[in-house]
């Protein structure tokens, strides 16, 4: 167990490198300087900009911009915004947080309410309320999330006037409850029809005859002995939906004005700020594989015939 | 005193493809110590007669249009619920063929068997474990003590069974309801769970409803018989009259399909044909077009089961000519 937990984070270590260095080339070979945008549409002195550019080493070739973002990096410096002046750290800082309370709300509504919605589908499969739900579930994921982003704008905010139409302050948890559902609807229906298909088949098994026959209250045998062993492919789906979620997080804030990660990687792209895509991107990439991680080893607590060596 | 009365069962099932009727009419009965044997092909209905007794038939599409389940005098059939749920597992238990799947999978196997004690008679967690390792000691595991946290898959497979028999006993039931316990057993395994079984048994004086195909099985522990063909009763027999002379045939063609040492060499005897397809099931004698002796009333008219002798039926036409041969 703890050899593998080991080798699974050193294996975090090849994964860093290569997805750095993939948006690093990503971003070397978008059109656009983000030197000569400074200058917006008025001209600019060539001479200028090129000392500006070997001022910021931005003039050197790209594996050796790479090995000094890398270095800086092992230092604890994310690099330095061009426009703003601003260390990449301090926008981390500051939209990282948001971003993590969004996406923690958005997977809590999901867990919560798709493993519900599921159960009681699947012990209802095939009659009506089974239907219901697989009907909404599939409009939930044929539905982008912007459109459907828009629509409970509008619905909520301007018919029905229950929240602000944008996130104005975004450390309240209220604000950030819609754009949280919003981010969460596809991966809500994922789960709930994931849950819904685990809990139907299930409930043929052998061993919930078993638990029927030892005269177990209809309770236990869904509560125990059926909803546990349903939960086991809804909890390897969940940890990749952690990335897919902090991926979700850039439309949704977008629509919603949320101050978090999604907003500044936006700005950072449209500005060609290399080092803040690259750091933000980098983030994520972490975050995805700790919470596999954590995923994998939650996955051998709920199933005991796996173990890890 | 008769423990279980079954009265007249039948059990429908509504498929796509119309209405099957699993069982037609079922009578048997079991008293306290006593092992009735339900013998039968797969489809003969015997399991089906069995979950119908335990309650755990799939209710849709299952249905009960008619007949009684009287246990310790009572109908179980117009009992609620609830009622019904007590019985389960501290009244009547069941032992299942595959223990594998039927075990959870992701439960250790004392919280399997403590589950018995905490539901029913409310004992707590660490009570409950320790009557668990006291069962398992009871069914013969081995360092009961270390394995109590282990879970299904690390036990083999006549471990396994012994931890059904555990689970099946835990609250010292008066009827056990064993269906097909030793098949997914090796053969040398198979001699000591059933073993195990009758040891229990005798000393618990619980009655036993031992469901199998196993002729060989049925001759070590059963008192009765009740050969099942298409959701009827065909033959109901003391096992030693029954293994000496037959009075169905289908009962003969099994016996007769049992290999033997001293016809070693020799083909084997099969009964020909295939089981009928319950949703189609032949008119009159439903064994007939499988029958060596079957003669135009068995196309047309059905056997009663006809009393042949001191506790023993057949539903054959030809009892007589059978018992005979």
């Amino acid at each position: 167990m703890g050899r593998y937990v080991a080798r699974r984070l050193l294996q975090m270590i090849p994964v860093f490198i290569g997805s750095t260095l993939l948006i690093f080339c990503m971003m070397y070979v978008l059109p656009g300087d983000p030197v000569r945008a400074l200058w917006g549409e008025q001209s600019a002195d060539p001479a200028q900009i090129a000392a500006l550019k070997h001022q910021l080493g931005l003039d050197l070739p790209l594996w050796h911009q790479y090995w000094n973002y890398l270095t800086g990096l092992f230092q604890g410096d994310f690099g330095t915004q061009i426009a703003s002046q601003r260390p990449v750290a301090d926008v981390i800082a500051q939209a990282f947080p948001v971003t993590l309370r969004l996406t923690i709300f958005a997977f809590v509504f999901t867990v919560v309410a798709g493993v519900l919605l599921g159960l009681i589908a699947g012990l209802r499969a095939d009659k009506a309320l089974d239907r219901v739900v697989l009907f909404f579930t599939l409009l939930l994921i044929s539905v982008p999330s912007f459109v459907l982003g828009f629509l409970f704008q509008y619905l909520f905010a301007f018919k029905l006037g229950w929240v602000t139409p944008t996130v104005q302050d975004s450390e309240a948890w209220g604000q950030l409850l819609l754009p949280a559902i919003v981010l969460a609807g596809l991966s809500l229906a994922y789960v709930t029809r994931l849950t819904r298909t685990s809990v139907a088949e299930n409930l043929r098994a052998d061993y919930i005859r078993t638990a029927v026959a030892k005269g177990l209250p209809h309770r236990r045998v869904v509560g125990v002995h059926l909803l546990r062993n349903s939960l086991i492919p809804v909890v390897t789906f969940l940890g990749t939906d952690v990335g897919s979620l902090m991926a979700g997080a850039v439309v949704t804030e977008g629509i919603f004005n949320v101050q978090g990660i999604g907003n500044a990687i936006f700005e950072a792209l449209n500005r060609r700020e290399g080092s803040t895509v690259v750091g933000i991107v980098t983030l994520i990439v972490i975050v995805y594989l700790v919470a596999s991680l954590i995923v994998d080893l939650l996955y051998a607590v709920l199933d005991p015939r796996i173990r890890y060596a | 005193m008769t423990l279980l009365e079954v009265r007249d069962l039948h059990v429908d099932f509504h498929t796509r493809d119309g209405i099957v009727k699993a069982v037609n009419g079922v009578n048997y009965s079991v008293d306290a110590g006593e092992t009735l044997a339900v013998l039968g092909e797969s489809g003969s209905g015997k399991s089906v007669t069995a979950q119908a007794i335990m309650g755990i038939l799939d209710m849709p599409p299952g249905r009960i249009p008619k007949g009684e389940i009287l246990f310790q005098g009572e109908d179980m059939l117009t009992m609620s619920k609830e009622q019904r749920r007590k019985l389960r597992g501290a009244k009547i238990a069941m032992i299942f063929q595959d223990a594998l799947s039927s075990l959870n999978p992701v439960l250790s196997v004392g919280y399997q068997l403590g589950e018995m004690f905490r539901v029913h008679q409310g004992l707590s967690r660490k009570e409950a474990r320790a009557k668990s390792i006291e069962l398992m000691d009871r069914v013969n595991i081995p360092a009961a003590k270390d394995r109590v946290r282990d879970y299904p898959h690390q036990f083999s497979g006549g471990m396994r069974q012994r931890i059904m028999i555990a689970m099946a006993l835990a609250l010292e039931p008066d009827l056990i309801i064993a269906d097909e316990p030793t098949t997914a057993l090796d053969v040398t395994v198979q001699a000591q769970v059933m073993e195990l079984l009758a040891d229990l048994q005798r000393e618990f004086n619980m009655g036993l409803i031992l469901i199998t195909h196993d002729l060989g099985v049925v001759a070590d522990v059963a008192d009765k018989i009740a050969v099942m063909y298409a959701g009827r009763i065909v033959e109901t027999a003391p096992v030693k009259e029954l293994y000496k002379a037959p009075a169905h045939p289908y009962t003969r063609g099994l016996l007769d399909s049992i290999p033997r040492l001293d016809q070693k060499g020799r083909e084997l005897y099969a009964i020909q044909g295939l089981p009928p397809n319950m949703s189609r099931v032949p008119e009159g004698c439903a064994f007939h077009p499988r029958c060596p002796a079957a003669q135009d009333i068995c196309r047309s008219e059905l056997p009663p089961l006809a009393e042949v002798g001191a506790g023993r039926g057949s539903a054959c036409h030809f009892w007589k000519e059978t018992l005979g041969d």
